[in-house]
């Protein structure tokens, strides 16, 4: 089976520091995988060095078509929330519906709340139709039941053969491999 | 996408301040009989390249919100994973840009010539030599906008780079208002032509740069 996400070799610096050397796994289809590690380990630049968002200098990363969630909001504040999130997919009503956003489709997106936010940046990602997840600490400003939510669509996406890289310092939910940074 | 980035773009920008540039040009506009005097026919000679300048510091106002809400707000990190290139980004925003900035002004011409007593004939001319400039004007905007991105005082940046480039379109935009020859209409739509061909390159390389 062909990964959907493949580090070989792959080293990164960040402002003068090495944060990681020689990294090499593989996420297959059905896989889930946290990496863990202490603040400024360089859990995010993993996770962004994965997107494709930055250049390791050395190694190579292989990717298929991915989704992200991370601390970026990437929704017009202006909008109603399900208009927002029409412009990134024609039809995110079924994501928002499992993550509880549904009633909250005609509300501007300036008056939800940090969790409800971080709902939405999910949606986005579950709506994309994206093989590969990277959710770059997911669990922020989400209350019990949006964890479960969460959870819930991770299962699903899994079953259905995707895969799904998370950064988070919390515990998540199910069964997840480990890669942890050292700091 | 692209389509649809234009439009939001568009429809954010009007419901923002795309009016604030215009009306910073009339008040220019309304300042120079101030400055210079109630004397018609020195407000008809100066008054088309007065005109310039008010359109050259107007095209300053807007350039902190072209691309840095979208880089500090993630948008352009999704887009770029939509498989969207960053040049086209860039296209997308120089012609957003031009579209609430470009007809806005054009319009706005009308009344700041009346104040200056710009003659028919010039007023025509200079009608004509802001069609022509303002695309290549969006273009430095955006390509400017992106470079500053994410700096301290960005702003005062972008003046600093913006209007020493766009001396050569003042020149002969200028010239051409004033003697209504035809090689300096043609300089500064060269000009502009080279501002629109180089600019998205310009803000892609600095929508990526800024994100590493």
């Amino acid at each position: 089976m062909t990964p959907l996400l493949r580090f070989e070799e792959v080293t990164l610096h960040r402002g003068g520091r090495l944060l990681f050397e020689a990294l090499s796994f593989e996420l297959g289809p059905g896989e889930r995988l946290q990496v863990t590690g202490p603040n400024g380990s360089g859990k995010s630049s993993l996770i962004r060095l994965a997107a494709g968002l930055l250049r390791a200098e050395s190694g190579r990363v292989d990717r298929s078509p991915l989704a992200l969630a991370d601390d970026a909001l990437a929704l017009d504040r202006e909008l109603p929330l399900g208009r927002a999130l029409q412009f990134w997919n024609p039809s995110p009503e079924r994501s928002m519906d499992a993550l509880g956003l549904a009633h909250l489709g005609l509300v501007p997106v300036r008056l939800l709340s940090s969790g409800q936010l971080k709902r939405a940046t999910l949606a986005r990602v579950a709506a994309s139709g994206a093989p590969l997840w990277l959710l770059d600490e997911p669990l922020n400003a989400l209350d019990a039941d949006g964890g479960r939510k969460l959870g819930l669509l991770v299962e699903h996406h899994l079953d259905s053969g995707g895969a799904v890289m998370a950064a988070s310092h919390q515990r998540l939910g199910g069964e997840w491999r480990k890669i942890e940074l050292a700091s | 996408m692209i389509g649809a980035l234009i439009l939001r773009d568009v429809r954010r920008s009007f419901t923002g301040g795309a009016w604030l540039p215009i009306a910073f040009f009339l008040l220019v506009a309304t300042l120079l009989p101030f400055a210079l005097g109630p004397d018609a026919k020195l407000l008809g000679r100066v008054g088309a390249g007065a005109l310039w300048i008010a359109v050259l510091t107007a095209a300053l106002l807007p350039i902190e919100r072209l691309i840095e809400p979208d880089r500090a707000d993630g948008v352009l990190d999704q887009l770029s994973l939509h498989g969207i290139a960053d040049e086209t980004i860039a296209v997308a925003k120089i012609a957003a840009h031009w579209l609430t900035f470009g007809p806005l002004l054009f319009v706005a011409v009308f009344p700041a010539a009346a104040l200056l007593d710009i003659s028919r004939q010039d007023l025509v001319r200079v009608l004509l030599s802001i069609l022509i400039g303002t695309p290549g004007l969006a273009a430095l905007a955006v390509a400017v906008a992106a470079l500053t991105a994410g700096l301290p005082r960005a702003g005062s940046m972008a003046g600093l780079l913006v209007l020493p480039l766009a001396v050569p379109l003042l020149i002969f935009a200028a010239a051409f208002c004033s003697d209504g020859e035809r090689q300096a209409m043609a300089l500064e739509a060269a000009i502009s032509m080279l501002l629109l061909a180089g600019a998205p390159f310009v803000g892609g390389a600095a929508i990526r740069a800024a994100r590493t």
